[in-house]
C-alpha cells in the first residue's frame, strides 16, 4: 500500500520536502523511505503509542491561555522528521548570522546614535513612538553589544531554495526544549535511523547557551553566576524553563527570588545572599522591574532595571528588543542589513503591506480573502486573519478592526507554505510546516544545526503555533547530503 | 541552594509524611471502633481527631455529628479541608511542581503520579470497600516517594531539606497519634482488660511497632513500654528519639551563620530525650510532657523558616 498517496497528490499545489513534484521522494529522504517501506505498520503504530506516553509521563506539555487554569496540553509529536540536507542548512545558516548580526546593530544604533534614522531609512516616528522602544535602554551599554542572545527566527518554504522569514523572535523565544526532546525521542524510538544517516545532533545546546551567557557577563566578573528568570509554574513555558535551567545547571528563579542592593543583584539562599551576574530572563519587558514598568507586577525584581543601567548585571535578552521584532519594524530588515553590513540580503523577506500607508490600506482592504493580515504587536497565532482559509463573516468581522485601527495592522500574500508528510487520523498526509532555528549571539553569533520544526495539524491550515493546535517535527539537518552511511 | 527552593523541598517532603500519618492516625481510630463500646465512647475518638487539628470549627460549619463517617469524609477527601489526606497530597504535589528541575524525574513521578490518583478517587467507593485499603495505598505511596527519593537523589542540600521535613514532620505526628491516644485509652489508669489488648495493639500497628514491640519487650502489652517506645527509643524509626536524631543530624550539616540557634534548640530538646527516662515523663504527665514537646517542635519549624527558607535579607 502506497501510505504517501495523499502526499503525493498534493505535490503539483505545494512544495513538499519528501516528494518532488513528479512524486518522486528527494534524495535526502530516500534512506527514510526506504526504512518506513520496509518496517511493518504494527511497529511504527506501538512506537507512536509509546511517544505519547513518554511525552506524557514525563510531563513535556504545555499551558494554554484561555483554557481552565493550570490545565496542561501536550504537545503533539509527529515521528516523520523533518529532514535538510546539508548544503541547504549552510546557506540557510549563512543567511541567519547575517540577519541576526544586523538586528543587533540595529538595536546598538537606536540605542545609541540613530543613524539609522537620521539616514532616513526608517521613519523616525515608527521606531520612537513605537510601544515596544524603551527611552530607559537610550545611552545604555551592553556587553559585547549584544542585545539579542537568543534570536528566533521562523523560516518558511514556498519552493525550491526558496526560504522566507516569517519573523524575527528577539524577546523571549521558546521551543528550544521541543527541539531537543524530539530528538530524544526519535533516538529512543528509532536508533537505526541514527545508524543510517548522519544526522547533526543537537542536544549540546544547552553547553552553548550557558557557554554565551558566560561571554556575556559584566566586565570584571572572573566566573559568572547565571540564572535563569521565570514567570513561575502558571507559565506557558515553564516547562522549558526547567528543562534549560536543568540542563545548564543554573538556579531557576523567580523575582521573589532575587533583590538588589545598591545595584547589585543578589538571590536569596539557604547560605545567605549570593550576587547573580547574568540573569536569562523567561520574562517580558513590562514584568521585569515594578520600579521601572508595570507597577502592579509580581513577577519581576525592584531595581533591577537600575542595576541593569549600571551595567552590574546581563539580561540576555536585553531590555527593548521588541522594537526590532515589531511586525512593523520586520519590513525594514533588507535595508538594515545593506545599511550595517553593506551586504545584500541572504534570506528572503515576505512582501509585507503596511495598513498605516493609505495605498497600502486601499489595496489590503480589496483584496482580504487573499492575504493574510496580522496584528503588529501579535504572537503566538493570535489575532491574526488567514484571508483564503476564514469565512465571509470573520473576513468582515476583521475589517471592521483593521478600519478602526490600521496601523496596528500588516498584511502579507498567503504563502505556499512547504508541506511535510505527517501521520493524521486518516494516516499520512502533508501538513504546512515552518522552522526555528535558535541563533545565539555573544562574542560569535553560532546555532545548532536545525532547529524546532512546527507542523499545522489540522488540514489546510497555515498556523503552526502550538497554542492553534500545531505539532512538532525532530528536525534532521544531514551531514551528508543524503547519502547512505557507508558502515550500514 | 535558593531558599524557595529548599523550601518548597521542605514542604512537599512535610505534606508527604503528614498525608502519611494522618492515614495512620485515621487508620488505627478506624480499627479501635471496630472493637465494641457504646456509641458515645466511640464518637469521642473521632473528635479528638478533629480537636487534636484545631478543625472543630471548620468540621461543625458543614456536619452536625462527629461519627465516623462524617470525619472519614471531611478528612480524607474533602478538598476544601486544608487538613486532609487529599489535600496534603495536592500541596506536597504542588511544592514538588516548582522544583521539579531540582528532583529526580522519578521522585517528581512518583509524587505525580500519587496526586494524579487521589484526585480521581471518589469517597463513597473507599467507604463502602473498606477504608483500610484506602490507608494502605496512602502508606504504600509515601512509602514509594520516600523511597525513590532516597534512591535516586543526590546527597547534597536538597535531600538535607528533605530529610529535614520528612523528620520534624514525624516527630510532631508520632506525638500528636500518641497523645491523642493515650489521652482517649486513658493510659494506664483504667482496667486492663482484653478491650485495652486491641486498642493498644492498633495503636502499636498505626505507627508499624507491633511487631517492634514484641521483639523489643517480649512481654504484654503496657501503656507505659508503649509511650517508652515511641517516644525514648532511638532504634524504632517513628519514635520522637530517633526524628529528632535526624533533625539535629540535618540542621547540623546545613547550618549556616544565622542557624547557630535553631540548632542550639534542637540539641537541648534532643538531649532531653536521649537521657530521659519514661517514669520521669509519665509523673509529669505524658499529655503535658507531649503538648510540650509540639510546641517545641513549632519553635524549630519557625526557626528554620527564619535561618534558610524565608531569610530577611
Amino acid at each position: 500500500m502506497d501510505i504517501f498517496a495523499a502526499v503525493r497528490a498534493m505535490t503539483k499545489k505545494f512544495f513538499d520536502e519528501m516528494h518532488a513534484a513528479d512524486g518522486s521522494v528527494r534524495p535526502h529522504y530516500r534512506v527514510y523511505d526506504e526504512w518506513l517501506a520496509r518496517t511493518p505498520a504494527e511497529r511504527i503504530e506501538r512506537k507512536r503509542a509509546e511517544a505519547d506516553i513518554a511525552f506524557r509521563r514525563v510531563g513535556i506539555t504545555f499551558a494554554v491561555y484561555g483554557e481552565e487554569a493550570g490545565k496542561e496540553r501536550l504537545i503533539p509529536f509527529d515521528i516523520i522528521p523533518r529532514v535538510i540536507p546539508a548544503d541547504e542548512w549552510k546557506a540557510l545558516q549563512g543567511g541567519l548570522r547575517q540577519r541576526v548580526k544586523a538586528l543587533n546593530a540595529f538595536l546598538g544604533d537606536i540605542y545609541h546614535d540613530q543613524d539609522i534614522l537620521r539616514a532616513g531609512l526608517i521613519p523616525e516616528d515608527q521606531i520612537l513612538n513605537n510601544a515596544q522602544f524603551r527611552r530607559e535602554m537610550i545611552g545604555v551599554d551592553v556587553p559585547a553589544g549584544i542585545y539579542s542572545h537568543i534570536t528566533g527566527v521562523d523560516l518558511v518554504r514556498a519552493g525550491e531554495g526558496e526560504f522566507y522569514v516569517l519573523e524575527d523572535n528577539l524577546r523571549v523565544p521558546s521551543g528550544v526544549s521541543y527541539m531537543i526532546e524530539d530528538r530524544k525521542m526519535m533516538m529512543r524510538l528509532f536508533p537505526e535511523l541514527f545508524a543510517r544517516h548522519q544526522i547533526a545532533p543537537v542536544q549540546h545546546y544547552p553547553d552553548m547557551l550557558l557557554e554565551n551567557l558566560r561571554t556575556v557577563a559584566p566586565a570584571g566578573v572572573e566566573d559568572p553566576t547565571v540564572v535563569l528568570l521565570t514567570p513561575g509554574v502558571y507559565n506557558s513555558a515553564y516547562f522549558e524553563h526547567t528543562f534549560l535551567a536543568q540542563q545548564m545547571g543554573v538556579e531557576l528563579v523567580e523575582g521573589r527570588d532575587l533583590f538588589v542592593d545598591h545595584d547589585t543583584v543578589f538571590m536569596r539562599t539557604t547560605r545567605g545572599p549570593q550576587r547573580v551576574d547574568v540573569i536569562y530572563r523567561r520574562l517580558d519587558d513590562d514584568f521585569l522591574d515594578p520600579l521601572a514598568f508595570r507597577k502592579d507586577s509580581m513577577l519581576g525584581v525592584p531595581g533591577l532595571l537600575s542595576a541593569y543601567r549600571a551595567g552590574r548585571v546581563t539580561l540576555a535578552n536585553a531590555i527593548g528588543t521588541g522594537v526590532a521584532d515589531d511586525k512593523s519594524i520586520y519590513p525594514y530588515v533588507p535595508d538594515m542589513i545593506r545599511f550595517y553590513l553593506g551586504e545584500e540580503p541572504l534570506l528572503n523577506n515576505v512582501p509585507t503591506y503596511m495598513l498605516r500607508k493609505p495605498d497600502d490600506l486601499r489595496y489590503v482592504l480589496d483584496h482580504l480573502p487573499e492575504l493574510v493580515v496580522k496584528e503588529v504587536h501579535g504572537a503566538g497565532g493570535y489575532g491574526m486573519l488567514v484571508g483564503p482559509a476564514s469565512t465571509r463573516q470573520q473576513i468582515e468581522d476583521f475589517r471592521a478592526r483593521i478600519v478602526a485601527a490600521p496601523e496596528k495592522y500588516i498584511a502579507q500574500p498567503t504563502l505556499a507554505l512547504s508541506t511535510c508528510p505527517t501521520f493524521v487520523e486518516s494516516g499520512v498526509a502533508p501538513r504546512h510546516l515552518d522552522l526555528r532555528p535558535f541563533v545565539l549571539s555573544g562574542k560569535d553569533i553560532d546555532m545548532v544545526p536545525g532547529g524546532l520544526t512546527r507542523v499545522a495539524l489540522r488540514e489546510g491550515s497555515l498556523v503552526v503555533n502550538s497554542s492553534q493546535g500545531g505539532g512538532t517535527k525532530d528536525t534532521w539537518v544531514l551531514e551528508n547530503n543524503g547519502r547512505e552511511n557507508a558502515s550500514c | 541552594m535558593l531558599s524557595r527552593t529548599a523550601d518548597h523541598l521542605y514542604w512537599m517532603s512535610r505534606y508527604t509524611e503528614r498525608a502519611e500519618n494522618l492515614a495512620r492516625l485515621l487508620d488505627v481510630t478506624y480499627q479501635m471502633s471496630l472493637v465494641p463500646k457504646p456509641l458515645a465512647a466511640e464518637n469521642q475518638n473521632w473528635g479528638a481527631i478533629l480537636a487534636l487539628n484545631s478543625l472543630d470549627e471548620a468540621f461543625f460549619a458543614r456536619y452536625d455529628e462527629a461519627n465516623a463517617e462524617n470525619v472519614l469524609r471531611f478528612m480524607v477527601l474533602d478538598p476544601d479541608n486544608l487538613s486532609s489526606i487529599f489535600s496534603c497530597l495536592r500541596a506536597a504535589r504542588e511544592n514538588a511542581h516548582a522544583v521539579r528541575g531540582t528532583l529526580t524525574s522519578e521522585t517528581w513521578e512518583s509524587c505525580n503520579m500519587t496526586w494524579l490518583e487521589v484526585r480521581d478517587q471518589k469517597i463513597e467507593p473507599i467507604l463502602a470497600g473498606g477504608i483500610g485499603a484506602f490507608f494502605e495505598w496512602v502508606k504504600l505511596r509515601a512509602a514509594v516517594i520516600r523511597g525513590v527519593t532516597f534512591g535516586t537523589m543526590l546527597q547534597d542540600e536538597a535531600l538535607s531539606f528533605i530529610r529535614l521535613g520528612g523528620y520534624l514532620e514525624r516527630a510532631d505526628n508520632t506525638a500528636r497519634i500518641l497523645d491523642v491516644k493515650y489521652h482517649v485509652l486513658g493510659g494506664g489508669h483504667g482496667e486492663e482488660g482484653a478491650s485495652d489488648f486491641y486498642q493498644w495493639g492498633a495503636l502499636l500497628r498505626s505507627v508499624s511497632a507491633f511487631e517492634v514491640y514484641r521483639k523489643v519487650y517480649r512481654d504484654i502489652i503496657t501503656p507505659a513500654r508503649v509511650a517508652e517506645l515511641l517516644i525514648l527509643r532511638p532504634d524504632m524509626p517513628r519514635s520522637l528519639h530517633a526524628c529528632l536524631h535526624g533533625v539535629v543530624k540535618t540542621l547540623d550539616a546545613i547550618r549556616n551563620p544565622q542557624s547557630a540557634e535553631t540548632g542550639r534548640l534542637a540539641g537541648r530538646l534532643y538531649s532531653q530525650i536521649h537521657y530521659g527516662r519514661i517514669d520521669d515523663v509519665l509523673a509529669g504527665g505524658l499529655h503535658e510532657f507531649l503538648t510540650d514537646f509540639m510546641d517545641r517542635i513549632y519553635e524549630l519549624g519557625e526557626g528554620i523558616r527564619h535561618d534558610f527558607l524565608m531569610p530577611e535579607c
